[in-house]
C-alpha cells in the first residue's frame, strides 16, 4: 500500500497537468528505510514527449547525489500517461529499475472533461506489476 | 590503477549489497570486464551483445555522462569514479 499525504497527491497531479499533452515526470523521496514519502521532486522529461519519458541524464546523477548526501531514498517514482490509462505499459516495465520504490501513474487523458483523475500506484519488480492501493492522508 | 565504482541498488545483488566497489582498467570496457571476473553476471546488465553500452544504462566518468566523452571506450585513471545509474524511463507503449 502507498501512503501518501494530500499536499504531496496535488503536486503531482498539477505536474502532470501543467506537463499535458507531454508526459511528466518526477520522484517523491524520504528517508532512508522509511519508506515514506517526503520530499517532491518534479524533473524534466528529456524526451519532451506526449509518449515517451526520461530524466535527463545530467539531472539523474546530482539527485542520485542529492539522495546519498541526505541519506534518502526514491520512494516515489511517477510519471503521466497522457492518452491512455494510468496503467504500466511494457516500455515502463522493461525499464522499471528501482525495486523499492512505489511507481506512480497518473492519467490526463481525460483532463479536459475534468473528469476524476486517475492515480494508482504499482509495484515492479522482475517484469512482474502489481497494483497496491493508495491511501491518501492529511499528514503523517 | 584503482578505480571507484558506485553501483545502484537494482545491481547490488552482483556485489553483495555493496554500493561501491573497486575495479581497474585502462578503458570503461577493461573496467567492466574486470568487475565481471569478480562479480559474475553484472557485465550483461551494463553492455549488450555487440559490446555497447546499453541503451538505458547511464554510466558517468566523474561528472561526465561517458556518451559525450568516449563511450565504452572512455579513457580511465588512477583515482576516477565511475558511477552507474539505470535510466529512469518509460512510456505509454
Amino acid at each position: 500500500m502507498l501512503t501518501i499525504s494530500q499536499a504531496l497527491y496535488e503536486k503531482i497531479v498539477a505536474h502532470a497537468r501543467a506537463d499535458h499533452p507531454d508526459e511528466a515526470c518526477g520522484m517523491v523521496a524520504g528517508p532512508a528505510g522509511s519508506g515514506r514519502p517526503e520530499r517532491f521532486i518534479p524533473m524534466l522529461n528529456a524526451a519532451r514527449s506526449p509518449t515517451f519519458y526520461e530524466f535527463d541524464s545530467m539531472d539523474l546523477l546530482k539527485l542520485y547525489r542529492e539522495l546519498d548526501d541526505r541519506d534518502e531514498e526514491p520512494v516515489i517514482i511517477y510519471h503521466s500517461h497522457t492518452a491512455t490509462e494510468a496503467y504500466p505499459s511494457r516500455t515502463d516495465i522493461s525499464y522499471a529499475n528501482e525495486p523499492g520504490a512505489h511507481y506512480v501513474l497518473v492519467s490526463t487523458a481525460d483532463t479536459d472533461g475534468a473528469g476524476p483523475f486517475e492515480f494508482r500506484s504499482f509495484r515492479i519488480l522482475d517484469g512482474e506489476v502489481t497494483e497496491e492501493e493508495v491511501r491518501v492522508v492529511e499528514a503523517y | 590503477m584503482a578505480i571507484e565504482v558506485r553501483i545502484p541498488t537494482i545491481l547490488r545483488t552482483y556485489t553483495d549489497g555493496q554500493k561501491t566497489v573497486e575495479g581497474s582498467g585502462a578503458t570503461l570496457d577493461a573496467l567492466f570486464k574486470d568487475l565481471e571476473s569478480r562479480h559474475p553476471g553484472i557485465r550483461e546488465r551494463l553492455v549488450d551483445d555487440s559490446g555497447e553500452l546499453r541503451r538505458f544504462v547511464n554510466v558517468y566518468l566523474n561528472d561526465e555522462d561517458v556518451r559525450f566523452l568516449g563511450g565504452i571506450a572512455t579513457e580511465l585513471g588512477d583515482g576516477d569514479s565511475v558511477t552507474i545509474l539505470p535510466a529512469v524511463a518509460g512510456g505509454m507503449r
